[in-house]
């Protein structure tokens, strides 16, 4: 077994080890190397050390963006979960349509990011019309446009995954916790949510890196509007790297912090919920 | 301890995707250097153009595979997208060299070049918007000197040439910018009661269109209209038109001022009265001014078009948008935009280009060639001048368009009308300005302005302050 194994292991392995090497890890690598270059196109870099980094000291869009990102994940990763849950356990509640409900929550995640983006911005901007104002009068209203775009795409997503959950909560788990006399709010307390806290790390875990990583969304809706008061990190690197001549390096080295950030949050996130998991 | 391992990879590989599509042209941009540009390309990803400049000739002809060459040509003007296609298509079938023709959307000719330059595949012919753009692509720009554009170009001025001879960017259209109005709104304007103007021509300076203008927003609806200028929109489809071609305005007056022709550190002497024409626009408009952070360009070319507004600031490229509705050619018109400063009596339209064409010095040697040659069809074959006129509605520079090419465009007529009339046409002096970051401070401020959330100190801090540490910026 060990033997074959190792004997196939190219075979299969390679295809996916070859696309990972070309679409990621070289692209990876020379991020990293032109994050400390001088250039216009990637293809002629010439390497200047560290200054990249020096100049994001004196960027105060970055600084910003940066706390209006962690806002923004914070915020959305709460109400994306908490509804998530909420939905989920209605709706294995044996209640009449309940196939239909998943769907038509589901639905909206199989709609790109840019297109939701204008579709919200129409939405959202024909409301705030009738008040004389549009989405991108001010950082605040691109932030709960934002949150509320969010949220309808995601809710369905993580429904999913918690209702997979829930199902998988052993009946007679619940059933010895009735006998026992526990209230409804017991069970879920304390037999339902650390029976299903697999699904809340992917799940925040989904959403947090979503809400960092957030860029079709951010683009469509706002595009950073106004002042690049209500421009996300990602969206913000890119336009450093191709709004303004001679600081495509600076944004190289907006993304290799951003890399850092967004994975030494995951890391330390999946570390915490991870030992509230129940082990079986 | 294996599901660890799987979510921190799951981790790692989600974060990181992220700079995975920042260097997405790497993989294809090694391709470029072994295939067109030879040892050349090698050496060019060390020092930068210049090393790329001195051996151009001997980029190992021999790998290239098509004898004559192909062209490819990213244009900058969404207006004439499918018309240069077309144009492509017939020199193609006439010449047999194939020309690809791609355009970038509106706003986003800047990033398009930087990932389109990257690849394999470069574009053979691009452009520039003048000095500031040709900065950060000056090594990239094939000298133009021996070229047939260049040799029909009627003056210099038309041309980017460096400080040691290069032609770097040719300009292929002239344009002209102003206050496009609606003859017919303003004619019934004029024929009512205590009008302050009895005929269009009698607006020749700030004050008297100011009066006029707000006499109209006051009657806007016996005279059936929205406002009397269109939406002030800035959106990024139409903000350019105030943070750059209406800043232009003031920056000339500086210039004239002092007699210069750039500047490191603008002063803002003539701020003032750019606040006037912004409040101006934004005041007696077709809509609130807190609306106007959403409102496209699209938008005030409709108001305009629809004759729901009177007066629409822009250029003579805007009469494909706007005609063929309720507004007649004949009832089109331009003004100058008065902003109270200066002559005002002789001031003329704004004339100028931002459409330089450059060819990509990085492309083989067919493909320059190619690329030239499509260029003189272009401006010497009757067809490519027929749709210059026609489709395109080109004013050029270049002598090969005799006056029988001049387009059908009423806004270019009204151009024409104010230079042979002996008035000032006023230069695009806008394509000194430092960047676009010192467009984008000003613009945001202006729109913060507008809405009410900021005032207009912040406006002349990026007007002043932003010009210096913009150009320092760029220029270190």
């Amino acid at each position: 077994m060990q033997k074959s194994l190792k004997r196939y292991f190219p075979v299969f392995a390679f295809p996916t080890l070859a696309a990972f090497t070309i679409g990621f890890f070289i692209p990876f690598v020379m991020g990293i190397y032109l994050s400390f270059c001088k250039f216009t196109t990637v293809t002629d870099a010439k390497f200047i050390g560290i200054g990249n980094y020096l100049k994001i000291l004196s960027d105060r869009t970055f600084l910003h963006s940066l706390w209006y990102t962690a806002a923004f994940t914070i915020v959305s990763m709460v109400l994306i979960n908490v509804l998530a849950f909420t939905v989920a356990m209605l709706l294995t509640k044996g209640i009449q349509g309940t196939n239909a409900f998943r769907t038509v929550f589901f639905m909206p995640n199989l709609i790109g990011g840019i297109v939701l983006g204008y579709i919200w911005q129409l939405l959202l901007n024909g409301i705030l019309a009738n008040f004389q104002k549009t989405l991108t009068y001010n950082s605040a209203y691109g932030f709960w446009g934002l949150v509320v775009l969010m949220c309808w795409q995601q809710i369905g997503y993580m429904m999913i995954i918690y209702i997979s959950g829930i199902q998988n909560v052993p009946g007679e788990l619940i059933e010895a916790a009735k006998i026992d006399g526990a209230r409804p709010a017991q069970i879920l307390f304390h037999v339902t949510i650390p029976m299903v806290m697999p699904s809340i790390t992917i799940c925040t875990f989904l959403t947090l890196t979503n809400g960092f990583k957030l860029f079709d969304q951010n683009l469509a809706l706002t595009n950073g509007e106004p002042s690049s008061m209500s421009e996300l990190l990602a969206l913000n690197i890119f336009n450093t790297f191709y709004g303004r001549t001679g600081y495509e390096g600076v944004g190289q080295a907006k993304a290799v912090i951003f890399f850092i950030l967004v994975a030494l949050i995951a890391i330390i996130q999946t570390r915490l919920t991870r030992t509230k998991e129940v082990q079986h | 301890m294996k599901k660890k391992m799987v979510s921190i990879l799951l981790a790692a590989s989600l974060a990181a995707t992220l700079l995975a599509g920042c260097g997405t042209g790497n993989g294809n941009g090694n391709g470029t250097n072994d295939n067109t540009a030879g040892d050349n390309g090698a050496a060019g990803s060390e020092d930068g153009g210049d090393a790329a400049g001195g051996g151009t000739k001997d980029n190992g002809g021999a790998i290239v595979g098509e004898e004559e060459g192909s062209v490819y040509y990213l244009n900058f003007k969404p207006e004439q997208a499918q018309q240069w296609k077309d144009l492509a298509r017939e020199y193609s079938d006439e010449a047999g060299v194939p020309v690809t023709i791609e355009t970038a959307a509106s706003g986003t000719y800047e990033s398009t070049l930087k990932s389109e330059m990257a690849k394999s595949d470069a574009p053979t012919l691009f452009q520039v918007n003048g000095p500031a753009g040709l900065a950060s692509w000056k090594d990239y720009c094939y000298d133009l000197k021996d070229s047939a554009v260049y040799k029909n170009l009627k003056s210099d001025d038309f041309a980017l040439i460096s400080d040691d001879g290069q032609v770097q960017g040719i300009a292929y259209v002239i344009e002209t910018y102003g206050l496009i109005y609606n003859k017919d709104i303003i004619d019934d304007y004029c024929e009512m009661d205590g009008a302050k103007i009895k005929d269009v021509s009698e607006i020749n300076s700030f004050a008297k269109l100011k009066e006029a203008a707000d006499d109209m927003q006051a009657k806007k609806d016996e005279l059936g209209i929205k406002g009397v200028f269109a939406s002030a929109g800035m959106d990024s489809s139409s903000d350019w038109r105030f943070k750059t071609h209406l800043a232009n305005m003031p920056i000339y007056f500086e210039y004239q001022d002092e007699n210069v022709a750039t500047t490191d550190a603008i002063k803002g002497t003539h701020l003032d009265a750019y606040k006037n024409i912004w409040d101006l626009y934004i005041t007696d408009s077709t809509v609130e001014p807190t609306m106007i952070s959403g409102m496209t360009g699209e938008d005030a070319a409709a108001e305009f078009a629809m004759g729901e507004a009177v007066f629409y600031q822009n250029g003579t490229w805007a009469y494909q948008d706007i005609t063929g509705n309720e507004v007649d050619d004949d009832d089109m018109g331009m003004l100058p935009i008065y902003i109270g400063v200066g002559d005002e009596a002789n001031q003329g339209l704004c004339t100028g280009s931002e459409n330089y064409w450059c060819v990509n010095k990085n492309a083989s040697e067919d493909d320059i060639n190619a690329t030239l040659n499509f260029l003189e069809w272009v401006i010497t074959s009757d067809r490519g001048r027929e749709v210059f006129r026609d489709e395109m509605g080109f004013v050029t520079p270049f002598s090969t368009f005799t006056d029988e090419y001049m387009p059908e465009n009423p806004l270019v007529d009204a151009a024409n009308d104010y230079i042979d009339s002996g008035k000032t046409s006023v230069p695009w002096v806008f394509s000194t300005i430092p960047s676009e970051g010192w467009k984008n401070g000003v613009g945001s401020a202006l729109l913060e302005y507008a809405q009410g959330t900021g005032d207009w100190d912040a406006v002349k801090d990026a007007f002043v302050e932003g010009w210096a540490s913009e150009y320092s910026a760029v220029n270190q």
